[in-house]
Parts: C-alpha cells; sequence; structure tokens
C-alpha cells in the first residue's frame, strides 16, 4: 500500500502567540515552527502499516523554516520520500495549502492519504477534507485503529461519548487520522544527522495553488480572561492541604 | 441576496444530536434579527418523523435513501451539496464535529462556498457574514467577515443553548431525490461500536482525578490512581493520555471522550485544550495543578497551583489518609 502524508506545520504554542500591528494574522517574524501533533500520528501509523504490510510512505511539507528537519526526521522514522513543497505562503489558507499538496499529489501513484486529523491553524477547515475535495476522493476524519486486509482498510471514526463508526475503505481515499495504533516513536538525533548526510529532499515548486477563500479576517485577538483560577500560594505542604481541604467537602 | 439561514441536523442511531438543536436555535436567533427562512438538512433513511422535532424550521429538506442510513462522509456529503443546490441558503451551519468535519469542508470544495471552521459564534453585520472562530488551541480568536452570497460556517458543539432550539412543530417538509451512486460509496459503514461497559463509568463519580500530558509516564499513573481511591474517586484523563495507551477510551473527558460533571475534578498536568474543557467546564468545583502558569487550564479552574504535581499529589493523598 502506497501512502501519502501530507504534514502541516504550525506555530508552536508553548511560546507565546503575537498579533501583528493590523491585528488581522500573528505576528510572524519571530515565530517557531513545530509539526502538528495530529501529523506526528499520521507518520507513525503510515510507517506501522508500510512495516506490516509493505508499500511506501512518502512525507509532504510545505516550506517552512523547520520543514527541513520535519522531514529528515520522517525519513529517520522509515518513510521512504521526502517532498517539500516551495512558493505557498506563510500565511495560506488551509484551502490554498490543500490545493498545494493536491497539485502534487496528483501527479504520484497513491492508495492512501493520511494525514492530522485537524491543526491548529484550521480557520477555513481541515486539510485532509479539503485535499479529499480537490483529490476528488472520499475522506473519513477522526480516525483511529487502521487495519490492513489487502486493498482494504479497517477503520475507526471516532465520535463523542466514546461510540466509534467501524468502516472499510477502498482507496483511493484520505484519512484524517486522530491517534495511531501507538504513541509517535522517536527518532535518536543521531539517526536524523545520519540520515541528513545521506538523504536528499526532493522539492516541488508550487505556484498557481492560491485559493481565494472567500472570507478575511478583520480581527485576530486574545480572548478575555475570565475571572480565572484562584491561585493557591505558599510551600507545596500548605498547598497541599488546602486541595485536601477543597477535595474533602465534596467527597462522597 | 438570499437571507435564508440551512441548517444540517445530525444524528445517531435515529436520534437527532443536541448540537442540532444548538445550531437550530441560533438560526431561529439570526432569523428574527435578519430575516430570511430556517431550512433543515435532514439526510438518513426513516427520519422523515422528526421532522416534527424540528418546530424551529420553517421548512425540512429531506433526503432518504438506503445509502444514507447511517452517516458516510461520501454519500452524505454528495446529499448535502444536492440540498444547498436547491435551498440556496445565504448561510449553512454545519457542527464542528466528527461527523460535520467531513461534510462541511466537502461541501465547500464541491460547491465553491467559502467555509469558516471552529466558530463559536456567528452575526449577521450589513451584508457581511460574521464568525468569531476559537484558533490555536484557544490561545487566539479571529473574526472572519465574509461578504460572498453563500458561506459554510461549521459551529463548534456546546456554544448554544439546546432549548432555543428544541420546540416541536409542522415545518414544510420537502423531498429530495438522493444523488445518483448513493448507492455506491468507497466507504462502506459496518457498525457502531460502543464503549467497553466493563471499566468504571467516569460520568458516575463525584470525584475524578485527572491526568495530562504533565504526568510524564505511565509509571507515574499509579500516584493519581492512590489519591483517586484515597478520595474514593476514580481516575479519568485528557486525550494524550489515551492516544497513548496509558488509559482506556472509557476515561478521556472531552470532545471525543465523555462529558463529566462531578462535584469535584482535580486536573493534574492537562493544558486545557477547547476539546477538553468541553468535557469537564461544568464541573462543581474545578482544581487544576500545572507548572505552565499561562496554561488555560487555570481560565476554567476554580482553584489553582503551579507546583510539581510530583510533589503535591503524594502530600494531598497523604493528608486524606
Amino acid at each position: 500500500m502506497d501512502i501519502v502524508v501530507p504534514v502541516k506545520l504550525v506555530p508552536d504554542l508553548v511560546e507565546e502567540l503575537e498579533i501583528n500591528d493590523d491585528g488581522t494574522d500573528l505576528e510572524r517574524d519571530f515565530l517557531s515552527y513545530k509539526i502538528n501533533e495530529f501529523c506526528e500520528h499520521a507518520i507513525e501509523e503510515a510507517v506501522q502499516i508500510k512495516e506490516q504490510h509493505g508499500g511506501t510512505v512518502t512525507v509532504i511539507a510545505i516550506e517552512r523554516e523547520e520543514t527541513d528537519k520535519v522531514l529528515f526526521t520522517a525519513l529517520a522514522k522509515g518513510a521512504d520520500r521526502a517532498v517539500k513543497v516551495t512558493g505557498v505562503d506563510e500565511a495560506a489558507t488551509t484551502h490554498t495549502a490543500a490545493k498545494a499538496m493536491c497539485t502534487v499529489i496528483s501527479g504520484m501513484a497513491y492508495d492512501v492519504v493520511m494525514t492530522g486529523v485537524q491543526a491548529a491553524d484550521d480557520r477555513d477547515g481541515q486539510l485532509g477534507v479539503l485535499l479529499a475535495g480537490y483529490l476528488g476522493v472520499p475522506c473519513v476524519s477522526v480516525v483511529s485503529e487502521v487495519a490492513v486486509s489487502g486493498d482494504t482498510l479497517t477503520i475507526h471514526k471516532e465520535y463523542a461519548g466514546g461510540v466509534m463508526a467501524r468502516y472499510e475503505v477502498v482507496p483511493k481515499v484520505v484519512l484524517g487520522i486522530q491517534a495511531a495504533r501507538q504513541t509517535p516513536r522517536y527518532a535518536p538525533v543521531s539517526r536524523v544527522r545520519q540520515i541528513m548526510k545521506e538523504a536528499e529532499l526532493e522539492e516541488v515548486e508550487v505556484s498557481d495553488a492560491e485559493v481565494d477563500a472567500g472570507s478575511t479576517v478583520r480581527r485576530m485577538y486574545t480572548p478575555e480572561k475570565g475571572e480565572g483560577a484562584e491561585m493557591l500560594d505558599g510551600s507545596a505542604e500548605d498547598v497541599a492541604a488546602r486541595i485536601a481541604g477543597l477535595l474533602n467537602e465534596k467527597r462522597s | 441576496m438570499s437571507q435564508d439561514i440551512l441548517v444540517v441536523a445530525e444524528h445517531i442511531n435515529g436520534e437527532l444530536s443536541d448540537v442540532t438543536f444548538e445550531l437550530l436555535g441560533k438560526a431561529a436567533e439570526l432569523k428574527a434579527a435578519t430575516g430570511g427562512a430556517v431550512g433543515v438538512a435532514l439526510l438518513g433513511t426513516g427520519m422523515k418523523d422528526k421532522a416534527g422535532q424540528l418546530g424551529k424550521a420553517d421548512t425540512v429538506y429531506c433526503v432518504e435513501h438506503p445509502g444514507l442510513a447511517q452517516f458516510n462522509p461520501q454519500t452524505h456529503a454528495a446529499a448535502l451539496a444536492a440540498v444547498v443546490d436547491h435551498a440556496s441558503p445565504r448561510l449553512t451551519l454545519v457542527a464542528n464535529t466528527s461527523m460535520g468535519m467531513d461534510l462541511a469542508a466537502a461541501l465547500s470544495v464541491s460547491c465553491d462556498l467559502p467555509l469558516v471552521a471552529y466558530a463559536l459564534d456567528v452575526v449577521m453585520d450589513g451584508d457581511a457574514v460574521v464568525t468569531t472562530s476559537q484558533l490555536y488551541a484557544g490561545k487566539i480568536y479571529a473574526e472572519s467577515a465574509s461578504d460572498s452570497p453563500s458561506v459554510v460556517v461549521s459551529v463548534l458543539a456546546g456554544c448554544f443553548p439546546t432549548d432555543a432550539g428544541r420546540a416541536d412543530g409542522s415545518p414544510a417538509v420537502e423531498d429530495l431525490a438522493a444523488p445518483d451512486g448513493a448507492a455506491e460509496s468507497q466507504v462502506r459503514f459496518q457498525a457502531l461500536v460502543e464503549p467497553d461497559g466493563s471499566d468504571v463509568d467516569i460520568t458516575q463519580h463525584d470525584v475524578l482525578v485527572a491526568v495530562g500530558r504533565g504526568i510524564g509516564s505511565a509509571d507515574n499513573l499509579p500516584m493519581a490512581e492512590e489519591l483517586a481511591a484515597a478520595l474514593g474517586g476514580a481516575v479519568c484523563s485528557s486525550r494524550p493520555i489515551v492516544d497513548s495507551k496509558w488509559l482506556p477510551k472509557t476515561r478521556q473527558v472531552g470532545k471525543s471522550g465523555l462529558k463529566v460533571k462531578p462535584k469535584a475534578y482535580l486536573a493534574l498536568g492537562i493544558s486545557g485544550a477547547p476539546e477538553h474543557i468541553e468535557g469537564m467546564k461544568d464541573a462543581e468545583l474545578i482544581i487544576a495543578v500545572n507548572t505552565d502558569e499561562t496554561a488555560p487550564i487555570f481560565e476554567f479552574a476554580h482553584y489553582g497551583s503551579t507546583e510539581d504535581l510530583f510533589d503535591l499529589v503524594p502530600a494531598i493523598t497523604e493528608k486524606l489518609r
């Protein structure tokens, strides 16, 4: 089974996000990016399937500051090919990112596209579903527990309340991955360094992907904070005593 | 320009989901402000009987076909596109849920309509549909304006009261033909899988000790278990813990897990992503412990501490014994 994994790089949410002077986007000058965590699950699931059933895994990412590292890391984890897409603006919408991915993936032989179910910056929708629309194939989102038998995939789509729907799907499809069958593997730095010496990233320029999103951001802002928590001060012992007291009142 | 609003009904096992009524209440509110009619897209089999529950709607557009009996991203998206083509709404409201996610973006592409997702609210401002989206794990809000004649907005569950959308009535029912190919799909529904009933039911506990990524490793879970035991409560968690298989799915609180309303919820090392907050914000008492003082969980908690949970938890357990 040949699997393509388009991954999204998103602003690292551990760092403080600042708004630009216009108040319409993040201040992107010093923004650090990292791979969307759901896309890490997509890579893991794709590599698991390859390890069990053969086939190939191709990881694709749009160029950002950290893209090379993300793609080499994917190779270190077991991907066969890594493709960097250039020519797409940093502030591009997800529609435009999906269109660019579509341009690249249309030219590839693939059975399944797996990507992260959602990302922190999906203002105009999720990459997987939009990409599926442009590719003209179905998409199932919020997927976990993927099993492969022949050319059929059995997948679970998660609903609220712990209920899941089981589906069988046949290629070509896009899956929005919620969780891989195991925690995404770690690629040791030494292994990534070695791959950086040995392997090369493929580069594809896509210059005509711009999609009119049909909406503009008037205002981007940090939400007003509510009253918030009363922070408990004092030594760890004092805080533990307060919490124990609070909990004690509520226990049955 | 049409001011009509179309709500996409969501249902599972033949029952309309709460979010359908949340959206319908919102649609009725928009209609009161700006006019237009409220329609509901009801796609399925044997669902027409449910139209009577959709009293807030003026028209219910029914597409009935065996291929729509259970949610199928491919056939439901095609049927919805047919309803939108027919009804030409100004605004289509879809839930930003597992099902809605598959529909909203598919509709955006197939009908070439703008989509604004993760909406907390949507209002009409003159000729513009103005949507407030919750982005970057709830740290940033974005207000988007669209003057397109037809816009799709996917709304987060739990943003509007269900009561405002619940009313019996007899809206006009219009039958629409299922699109060609509804009988065949590359996506074949097999079964609904209910959660394992043999595990503890976290929705039935008065006190919950919830663990997040901050717990670090599965080896540290016994510490939380001991505290829960001392309280006569249970351990639950945020999604990453379940994705890592440290706890079963039955312990997951949040959007794709369970909604809980305990008397006390102690959140240990949970940052408070919107998906988690959705599942626990109605707890009577929320205490959060996280070394990151900027963690969003502190916005929702009643009490907070930035002490290291590994120091705090054994000390709390000790005091409760």
